[in-house]
Formats: C-alpha cells, structure tokens, sequence
C-alpha cells in the first residue's frame, strides 16, 4: 500500500538529523503528551512521598493520620500506575512507529484512549484527594471505595490495552510497508515483550476490576448479588499488580539496551540469547502473584513453592542473563571504542557525565544488586514469614521499580527532550548530577526501610510509637534510627526528582530549540550521544568482557550471602508451621 | 556487530560464545538452588507458612472464639481478657477493627495450634519483637503450630491496613517461662 508514501509525501513526517530515522508527527505528538502527563503525575506522586517520609520519621510525624493513609494511596497510585504507564505508552508510540520508520495507523483511535486514560487517571485521584477512596493503591476487599474510583481504573486500563494493541497493529504495518529490513531491532521486541505481558496484565485487571466495582455498586440483578472474595481478590488483583512489574522490567531492561546503543554503541553481543531471555519473562511470569501470597490462608506449600519459583526463576534467569548481556554490550563497545586498558578502563572512561549514560548503569546496579537480590529473598516462600508486609518490602520495590525503572526513565528522558521535543536541555551540567542525586537517595532510604523492616517495623503505618493504642510497643533504638536515614535519603531523592521536574518542564517550555546547525557546530547544550551519535553498527566482531564477567561474579556473591544470612535470621524465630 | 536500535539483517541466531554459556549455566544452577531450598525446608526447617487452612463464616469463628474464651479465661488486663489454655490446645485468636481478641497466655517451649481469623477486612499478624508475619482474611482459617523459644511479653502488631484505626491496633501475647 502507497499509505506510507502519501503520508510522507503530505508533509506527515520528519527526518531526524541526529538518528536519520523518519519520524511520524502523529507519533511524535503522542510520545509527547504521554511524557507531559507522565511527568505530572511524577509530580503529584513526588509531593506526596516528601509528605509521607517526613511522616514516617517519627520525631517530626508530619501529617495527621488520614491524610498519611490517603497520600499513600495517592502516592502508589500517581507514581506506580499512573507515571510509569503513561511514560510506558510513550515508549511503545516511540519504538513502534519511530524506531521502524512507521507511523500510528489510525491517530484518532490513539488520541482516544489518550483521552480515556487522562479520564481515568483525573477521576482517580478526584476521589482519592477527596477522601472518598481511602483504600491504597491495593483496594483490599471489603475495604470499599467510591464505586467512580473502580471505573476511573477501569477507563486507564482500557485506554492503555487500546495503546497495546496500537502497538501491535504498528508493527503489522511496519512490516507490510517494509520500512524497515530483516529482524524487528532488539529493543522494539523488547518493547513488544512488554506489550504483550501487558495484554496478560490487563485480562486480570478486567477479571478483578469489574466484579468489585458491580460490588462496589451494591448492584443485585435478578436477586444475583456481586460478591467479592477477599482471598480470591488477593490473588488475581496480585496477577495484575505483579505481571504489571514484570513490564516494566522488560521495558527497563529495553531502555538500558536503548541508552547503552545512543551513549556508548553498545553492542548486542548475542541476539539469540538477549531476545530468548525476553521470551523468557513472557513464558513464566503470569503467576508470579504467588510471592504476594506466600503467608495467606488461601493456598498450600505446593502451590506457594510451584508458582513463586520454578516459574519465577527462569524469570530470575532472564533476568540475570540481561544483566550480563547488557553489561557485556557496553564492555564490547567501549573496547571497540578504543577503551582497552586493563579489565575496567571502559568503565571508568566511560560517559558519567552525561545523564543518559550515568542513569542507565546505575539503574542496572541499582536493580540488579539491591532489587533483584532482595527480591529474590523475600519472595522465598517461607522467608516471606520475616517479611510480610515489614518495611522490607516498599524497601525492596524502591530498589526494583524507583531506583530502576524510574531512574532508567528519566535518563531516557535526556535524549527525548532533544530527540522527541527538538529542544536543547537546561541546566544541562546539572542534570549530570541528577542520576547520582536521585539513585543515591532512592538507595539510601529503601536500604534504611529495608533495615526497618528487619526489625519488624510495619509498612504502611501511621505510628509504630503507638501513642494511642491499649498496649505499649517500643521498638529499638536501631529502628527509630533507620526511619531516620529513611528520611535523610527520602529527603534527597525528592531533591532529584524535583530537580528532574524543572529540568524536563524548562526545557519543554523555554529550551532554545534544537536547530540542525548548533547541533552540526556543537554547540548544542544536549547529552554528548545527540552531539557525537557513537556508531551504531560496526565491522569488528568481539565477545571480549572481562570486566563483565567480574561484575556477574561479585553480584552473584553478594545474592548468595544475603540470601543464606535471611535463612538463618528465619531459623531463629519461633517454630511455626 | 551492531547496537539495540539495528534491525539485524540476515540470520543472528548464532552461538553463545563461552562467557555467556559460563555465567548462563551458573545462574541455572543458582536458580535451581533457590527453588529447592523451599521444599528442603519443609522437611529439615522449623518455620513453614503450610499450616491448616479452612473456608470459615466470620460469625462462626467468633461463636468459637468466645467458647475458647470461656474455657480458659484466667484474668483480664485493660478490660481484655487473658487466656490460658493448656499445651497443645488449640488457641483461637481474632482480628477486628482495631483490636486482637483475647490475649493469650502461652508456656516457653510447649506447641500449640494458633487459629487466625478476622470478623470484618484483611489484617495483619506482626508478632513483636520477633517478626513473624503473617497475612488474616476474613472468611478464611489459618491454623499454625507455633512452639516459643523464649518467655516474654511480645506484641501482636497490626500490618496491613484496616482503616483509620490500623495503627491502633495492638494485642498481647504473654510467654511464661518453663
Ligand atoms: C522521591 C522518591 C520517592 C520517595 C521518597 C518515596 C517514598 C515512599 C514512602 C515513604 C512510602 C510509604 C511507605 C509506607 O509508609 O508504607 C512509599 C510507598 C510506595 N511507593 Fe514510593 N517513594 C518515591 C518514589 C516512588 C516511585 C517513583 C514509585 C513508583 C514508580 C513509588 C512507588 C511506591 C509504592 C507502590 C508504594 C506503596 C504504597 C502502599 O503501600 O500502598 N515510589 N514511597
Ligand atoms: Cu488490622
Ligand atoms: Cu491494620
């Protein structure tokens, strides 16, 4: 079909200097809006956990008790749904249409469920800032909200499926229209990976959200009355709630292989192996809910076991193979780069300066190191029994979709700015320091919670003083300081993200624009990748990382003692079974 | 060699090289270990989640509760009252907004048969200062063997949320020594 051609030729696409790739205005506009609206709801999210850390250190106490328990929901809602789906639709609009050299087939459909998603997400927090859905972001039957709150989801979730399925249709045209030749790129399947655990994702949250919002209604149709089990909610609120993780892992792990390419010309250093270990996170994680369930009274040992880990671990594998793959790519590219000196001078030499290099590696240690090893160890079936619902676990998911996802977002975001919004970034020699200010304080506070958590402190919880209770609990001094430290880090990632904030919105607003002759003269005020692109494809062949394969060593160590040292603080509790 | 955003051309299905077969059969290996951890567990560990689950209406559950009540009342503290049933009974506990319902009063070393239920939301078992934790829903049983190791005065804590009063919410657990 001549589509593609007439578009083109009616002035519906671009040519971007710096990547030589066609760019679809449709495209673009929607990659914009879905940013600007992510943003926002960082911010909204953003305010809200500066409240809820300055509360949760109890020598200041902030809020009062329902306006704790309301900005958690608030917070979990703007930051975990809202800014991460909107910022991962943006991510689809731009690997499917922009990176294949394609464009959106039907534009008013996307503009559509743009719409729906706004919808849903102003309605959302309509009631939640209005009181009308206390029931965090879990809504834990028979807590009940507004019957709207369920709808307000509901109309999100549908406009991100609609996203979803744009995406697919994207790349049937691609295809069809040939504008791109042999296999997809690397990180447009990882980006289809995504989508279609994302489809996965969605049924559930269609299977959950219906029922509870007819319940919500107290609707009786022909003496038929919906009801909701608690424990059967549990489980299939968890199948959406954690196969919605498993997509941003696989859109994080795409963004790395995204940033390492435009900063250093990593290199795929083994197609097969890199695509197989996305198919792997398709394959096993549908019931990844179990770790969520592991102390609940619904299930038995072999179901915990089977679903937590035999699945889950060739998910773990996936995992730990992409923190090779991508690692070793960087390595590669670097040597090839001229970086050969000893086992790490392509590290030390590598780009830290530049946001979109910085943000990406240490989203990789961040996630890897502290998210994956922790998470790994709480989601032992009976390691979860020292765990449950203890401070560990927002301490855990900080480190897996904050100090990973987030922060590979936003250095993503250093290179959309100029690429996507054709703007020059401000303050561009501090947003180098942005990625250290954010990562280092999202890492200080979600090891502090962590350290919580191990002495028993509660998550979501107003007051473990108990200032008012029947009965005196006194935690140990270790505790109030590691709320502390919870605070002191909390404290500075809310710098970072603020900083990240006025950066994008600045730069949105009052960059100069990015013209093709400051760009050509260097005297762009853009990431050093947008300035010199590294080359993307190359002629020398090598397998050759060193460094890489002492990194993997390291993190395997470190996974094993912090694995084992949590078997042995179990063997000292209580015996319970 | 080319980058993430190349379409590759012609076939890339090709063989691991060595490094990569290296550290992919080590994380098999490693993930076989994590996965029979768990089963190793249940057979040499003492702290298993497996425990007696049952289906149960929350009216009955609390039927049965104050029948535990009665039997083995032996004094009351702040109004609620202190159970103490022999070892190896079984002790029913339940959760409301926003209190534990009874205290109980157990001996160092003896096991018994702990019954969790809730009457109304989903709360949460946090023994302190030992941190067990474990997940309360209404209409569902969880019995638990639980044996202490240590006398004392430990604290039923509330972690999951269960409205405004969830962090009120706080029983009693006393520990006699042997
Ligand atoms: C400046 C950065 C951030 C800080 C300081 C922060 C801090 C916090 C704090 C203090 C809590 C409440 C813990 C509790 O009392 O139980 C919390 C919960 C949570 N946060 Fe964050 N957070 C940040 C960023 C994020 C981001 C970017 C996301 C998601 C992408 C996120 C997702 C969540 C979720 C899902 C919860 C759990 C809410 C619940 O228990 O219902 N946070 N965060
Ligand atoms: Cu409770
Ligand atoms: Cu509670």
């Amino acid at each position: 079909m001549s589509a593609g051609t007439i578009a083109a030729a009616a002035g519906l696409f671009r040519t971007c200097p710096v990547t030589k790739l066609k760019v679809h205005r449709d495209a673009e506009l929607l990659v914009k809006v879905n940013a600007v609206a992510a943003v926002l709801a960082f911010t909204v999210g953003v305010s809200a956990a500066i409240l809820l850390v300055l509360t949760r250190w109890q020598a200041v106490h902030l809020l009062p008790a329902d306006w704790y328990y309301r900005l958690v929901t608030a917070h979990g809602l703007n930051m975990l749904i809202f800014f991460i789906i909107f910022f991962e639709m943006a991510i689809l609009y731009f690997a499917g249409a922009i990176m294949l050299n394609s464009r959106v087939p039907t534009p008013w459909l996307a503009w559509l469920s743009f719409g729906l998603m706004a919808v849903g997400a102003l309605l959302v927090d309509y009631l939640v800032f209005t009181g009308r859905a206390d029931v965090l972001f879990t809504s834990y039957p028979p807590l009940r909200a507004h019957p709207l709150y369920y709808l307000g989801i509901i109309l999100f979730a549908v406009g991100a499926l609609v996203v979803t399925g744009l995406f697919f249709a994207c790349l049937v045209v691609a295809r069809r229209e040939k504008t791109y030749e042999g296999s997809m790129p690397l990180v447009v399947f990882g980006a289809l990976t995504a989508a279609i655990i994302s489809v996965v994702t969605l049924v559930h949250g269609a299977i959950i959200y219906i029922p509870t919002f007819l319940w919500s209604l107290d609707l009786e149709i022909f003496g038929w009355k919906a009801n909701v089990d608690a424990q059967v909610y549990r489980m299939i609120w968890w199948a959406l709630g954690h196969s919605s993780q498993q997509i941003n892992v696989a859109a994080m792990v795409s963004v790395w292989y995204l940033l390492g390419g435009i900063t250093v010309g990593a290199v795929v250093i083994n197609e097969k192996i890199s695509r197989t270990a996305f198919v792997l996170y398709i394959l096993f994680i549908n019931l990844a809910s179990a770790h969520h369930l592991l102390v609940d009274p619904g299930f038995g040992p072999g179901w915990k076991i089977w679903n937590t880990s035999y699945f889950m671990y060739l998910a773990v594998l996936a995992s730990m193979i992409h923190g090779f793959t991508v690692p070793a790519g960087v390595e590669v590219g670097q040597r090839l780069n001229g970086f050969v000196k000893g086992t790490f001078e392509w590290l030390r030499k590598a780009p830290w300066s530049d946001p979109g290099f910085s943000g990406m590696f240490l989203s990789l240690i961040i996630f890897g190191f502290l998210g994956g090893v922790t998470g790994v160890t709480i989601g032992t079936e009976q390691i979860s029994i020292i765990a449950h619902n203890t401070l560990r676990v927002p301490g855990h998911f900080h480190t897996t979709v904050v100090g990973g996802t987030a922060l590979a977002f936003m250095a993503l975001t250093y290179y959309v700015i100029p690429l996507i919004f054709r703007r020059e970034v401000i303050w561009l020699k501090l947003a180098r320091y942005q990625p250290y200010l954010f990562g280092g304080g999202v890492t200080l506070f979600a090891v502090s919670m962590i350290v919580a958590g191990m002495f028993g402190v509660p998550r979501r919880h107003y007051d473990i003083s108990f200032t008012n209770a029947l009965f005196k609990v006194e935690y140990p001094p270790g505790a109030d300081l590691a709320l502390a430290f919870l605070a002191l880090g909390g404290i500075v990632a809310f710098l970072g993200g603020l900083l990240y904030i006025l950066i994008t919105v600045g730069s949105v607003f009052f960059g100069t624009p990015l013209t093709e002759e400051r760009l050509q003269k260097g005297l762009a005020s853009v990431p050093q990748g947008i300035l010199r692109l590294p080359p993307q494809e190359r002629k020398e062949e090598s397998h050759y990382a060193p460094g890489t394969v002492i990194l993997v060593f390291v993190f395997l160590a470190v996974f094993a003692i912090y694995y084992f040292t949590n078997w042995k603080m179990l063997s000292q509790v209580w015996q319970i079974g | 060699m080319h980058s993430g955003l190349v379409a590759p051309k012609g076939i890339w299905w090709k063989p691991a090289g060595r490094q990569e077969k290296v550290w992919i059969t080590v994380a098999f290996i490693w993930c076989m270990v994590l996965f029979a951890m768990m089963p190793f567990w249940h057979f040499k560990g003492g702290q298993n989640p497996a425990g007696i689950r049952h289906r149960v209406e929350p009216a009955k559950y609390q039927e049965r509760v104050n029948r535990f009540v009665q039997e083995y009342k032996v004094g009351e503290d702040t109004g609620m009252p202190v159970v103490q049933a022999p070892p190896g009974s079984e002790l029913y506990l339940l959760g409301r907004m926003w209190a534990w319902y009874p205290i109980l009063k157990l001996k160092e070393g003896a096991t018994y048969t702990l019954h969790l239920s809730s009457l109304d939301l989903n709360h949460g078992f946090s023994l302190f200062p030992v941190n067990i934790n474990f997940q309360i829903v209404p209409g569902y049983d969880y019995a638990l063997k639980i044996t202490p190791n240590i006398a004392g005065d430990f604290r039923i804590v509330c972690n999951e949320f269960c409205g405004i009063g969830h962090h009120l919410m706080v029983g009693k657990v006393i520990v006699d020594p042997k």
